[in-house]
């Protein structure tokens, strides 16, 4: 299925939150997920599926004033 | 005069350091955290950002103690009240406080802060729960807004980010400091250790920067000088200074000269 992850369109098998974040690599407790604008609980990442044309951000802290 | 029960208190919270440091243009992490352990600093500011998804390992939070430091998000980039609300929605999910530094910028060229977005977005935020210390213009006007909705500081600018020009309206910041309650802090501008010195000693409660440190030659060398100075300038702040006058005052007494 079709999915866009931080602006970039991406093909992924159907999966949930949590493994779409562990198969980038990606820390749960280090960022924060908005699926299709609605912030989405840490404590859903595991039971959230995705669903074709889902749009995630995952962001994260970077240096700033 | 003891420094010890002197505390800043922002919504409750008690810091005993009232210089607060960005983490952002610092030429290594390594080089980020000696210039936070040298400021004394333990409110830092960071910014939200997308993480890239081809270098997902690299993490600011590796090299912070989040023991020791209360991390500030802020909203920096934000043009719009959305987008600001947006961001601090984000960056309370991603560091679990409430904590956040609310900027809404009016353009590239100034960064001045878009005012009227600022109050918008800081009204849902502060409804939300949030703990608002809104970046803003130095206006009193404004900052009592901005206290009224019930934000926990206001941190008026001293000049524009990044400028390093200093405290340019130190009347403006006078005149807020009598008419808010809340902590002023001041919020940008800040090019050396008398710039910071002087806002303390107009009464500021707090002085926040990041590139007077971090774009200084010597960053950690700075750090020091900040830190030395923020605490210099409340001392003499609460010492009291002397009034100024025209005419000199002789300083050894004038009975007992030879004669």
């Amino acid at each position: 299925m079709q999915i866009t992850i931080n602006g970039e369109e991406r093909n992924i098998p159907g999966q949930t939150v949590l493994q779409l974040l562990q198969s980038l690599d990606i820390d749960p407790r280090r960022v924060a997920v908005e699926l299709n604008l609605e912030i989405l609980p840490k404590a859903e990442y595991e039971s959230a599926p995705l669903a074709d044309g889902d749009r995630i951000e995952i962001v994260h802290f970077v240096g700033g004033g | 005069m003891s420094q010890n029960n002197d505390k800043l208190v922002i919504a409750g919270r008690a810091f005993t350091s009232r210089l607060m440091v960005g983490t952002g243009k610092y030429a290594s992490n390594e080089q980020m955290v000696r210039a936070l352990e040298a400021s004394g600093a333990e409110i830092i500011t960071v910014a939200v950002r997308r993480v890239n998804l081809d270098r997902s390992k690299e993490s600011l939070l590796d090299f912070i103690d989040l023991k020791k430091y209360t991390l500030l998000p802020n909203t920096a980039g934000c043009y719009t009240a959305d987008d600001a609300i947006r961001t601090c929605r984000l960056a309370r999910e991603a560091g679990m406080s409430d904590f956040v530094k609310l900027e809404v910028l009016g353009d590239e060229k100034t960064l001045f802060p878009e005012n009227e977005e600022l109050l918008k977005a800081a009204k849902v935020l502060v409804k939300e729960g949030f703990t608002v210390l809104p970046y803003c213009s130095d206006d009193v006007i404004l900052c009592k807004k901005l206290e009224d909705i019930g934000c926990a500081a206001v941190m008026p600018l001293g000049a524009p980010i990044g400028s390093g020009l200093g405290i340019r309206n130190p009347y403006n910041i006078r005149i807020i400091l009598d008419a808010v309650k809340v902590p002023v802090i001041v919020d940008a501008g800040v090019g050396t250790a008398s710039d910071a010195a002087i806002a303390m000693e107009l009464g500021c409660h707090g002085v926040l920067m990041n590139t007077g440190i971090a774009g200084a030659k010597d960053p950690v060398a700075m750090a020091e000088a900040m830190n030395l100075a923020v605490r210099a300038g409340r001392l003499a702040y609460r010492a009291g200074r002397i009034p100024k006058k025209l005419y000199a005052t002789a300083s050894s007494p004038i009975e007992g000269l030879v004669e």
